[in-house]
């Protein structure tokens, strides 16, 4: 009976490593165009939280990093420390730190700056850029977080970032 | 560039180093070979003679001694030889080389013409034109994981690793088509990294350099200028560059002079137009995993992209 109990823990465990691992062998070419209201107000949108399965595989997150310099979002938002643009790897969420919001934004833009990528990479990269968005401020599991930096290393890698209480710096506001 | 004009053995030496390691090969095999049969030979006739007459201690010290002594001559003997080839094949002959940085991508080669001019370097991509009988230096580093530099029929296998650049030379002594193959495990299309070293005379080879150092051609149909437009406004410009125009990515290889090269994805299919549809709409289906996302775009605008960058040459 035990052993059978072990069995059975193995194979639940075997499958959230399954998770973690899998590689994307055939990603859809999906970009959303249209359909996402812009209301360009802080904090508001879409707050039923949504999940983004890129957030529980390494892979995934570990391309969103290599996307994130590729795209140059380090032009504004640097290695996450900031610069012209917010820095990505504190606590405060000036648009909303769901993984549905962090969607939004790089596909819509937001106000003073950040441009919108709508149209221009797919789906799939966006959000395996919104995970690593929100693994630096340690919101996704640890065990999928990148453990390396292609750069010089000035903070701890992604997999050892502590969980951070979200908070917004503008409270949403409702019309 | 078919199956049958390409190279890919390193016991059809094409320069120095490979002529020197294919030396190499050949002096162990025929020692080992030789030490194979003789170990065979004694095993059998020690088999045969069982029981019979049980040696003395003296024969056997006096045999153990002398298969020992021989032993550590052979192993003397590799050791000398590997050592000089090692020192032949790693002396750099840097007077008058071509120089090229070499970076390994999963799962392609990003290639840097050197040159002290800074407007003379520019940047292709799994197809190494070189000059026969001229040194080659390569400067090889890597930006994601270990690759490693492997063309059998010029030099042994050199490591690309990241953020640690080290620099290796051959030289071609004859004009060919030499296969090389990514020779260390970096992941899911590891063994479709494959690049290409042509060796021509000096006068084609300052032809090609010429030719790529300009910028990209501008496309004089309307087809193609609609193939440009696709090619700036879609997911395209955010990782290739096309020199001469607005797309400046470097995640992917630099297209600048795509329509010039004989293969597209590293090798895996002959860079025709239909080649070249098939792989922007689905690139996983030739490569699964890859890098490159694929595209939903209109069969219009396919064949305006793939027009676009036929006339890249």
């Amino acid at each position: 009976m035990r052993s059978g109990f072990a069995f059975a823990l193995c194979l639940i465990l075997s499958l959230t490593a399954c998770e973690r691992e899998k590689r994307e062998l055939s990603p859809q070419p999906t970009r959303s165009e249209a359909g996402l209201a812009t209301d360009f107000v802080a904090g508001a949108g879409a707050l039923q939280p949504s999940g983004n399965p890129a957030e529980l595989n390494a892979p995934a997150l570990s391309e969103g990093k290599t996307l994130f310099a590729t795209y140059n979002c380090t032009g504004c938002h640097a290695n996450g420390g900031g610069g012209m643009g917010p820095a990505l790897m504190d606590d405060e969420w000036i648009y909303g730190y769901y993984p549905d919001q962090i969607f939004r934004t790089i596909l819509e833009g937001r106000p003073n700056g950040m441009p919108a990528f709508r149209g221009r990479i797919p789906d799939y990269q966006v959000w395996s850029i919104a995970g690593y968005v929100r693994s630096m401020s340690g919101l996704v599991r640890k065990d999928a977080a990148p453990g390396r930096d292609d750069h010089l290393s000035g903070k701890k890698p992604e997999s050892s970032t502590d969980k951070m209480q979200p908070s917004n710096s503008a409270a949403p506001t409702v019309p | 560039m078919s199956p049958a004009t390409v190279a890919q053995s390193a016991l059809d030496a094409a320069g120095p180093q490979s002529a020197a390691i294919e030396w190499l090969w050949w002096l162990m095999f025929v020692i080992s070979t030789a030490v194979f049969v003789g170990v065979m030979i004694a095993l059998a006739w020690a088999v045969r003679r069982r029981g019979d007459h049980p040696a003395s201690d003296a024969i056997m010290t006096r045999w153990v001694t002398g298969a020992t002594a021989l032993t550590v001559v052979v192993l003397f003997i590799w050791l000398a030889a590997s050592v000089s080839v090692g020192r032949a094949s790693g002396t750099p002959q840097l007077k008058d080389a071509v120089t090229i940085n070499i970076t390994g991508r999963q799962w392609w080669w990003q290639l840097e013409y050197s040159d002290t001019l800074p407007s003379n370097r520019f940047r292709a991509a799994n197809e190494i034109l070189i000059p026969v009988g001229r040194p080659v230096v390569l400067n090889v580093t890597s930006r994601d994981v270990i690759h490693s530099f492997w063309v059998p029929n010029l030099h042994g296998k050199r490591d690309l690793v990241p953020g640690y650049t080290t620099s290796i030379w051959f030289q071609a002594d004859r004009e060919g088509t030499y296969r090389g193959q990514c020779a260390e495990f970096c992941g899911l299309q590891h063994a479709n990294m494959a690049v290409f070293v042509r060796a021509v005379p000096e006068a084609d080879f300052q032809k090609w350099l010429a030719a790529q150092r300009r910028p990209a051609a501008d496309p004089a149909s309307t087809e193609a200028r609609h193939g440009r437009d696709v090619f700036l406004k879609a997911t395209c410009s955010q990782c290739h560059a096309i020199r001469g125009t607005q797309a400046g990515g470097a995640y992917g290889p630099d297209l600048t002079h795509v329509g010039s090269r004989a293969t597209i994805g590293a090798g895996i299919l002959p860079n025709t137009p239909e080649n070249l549809q098939r792989w922007i709409r689905n690139p996983h289906q030739f490569k699964p995993g890859n890098k490159m996302p694929p595209h939903d775009l209109s069969d219009a605008d396919l064949a305006a992209v793939s027009e676009y960058l036929r006339i890249l040459q």
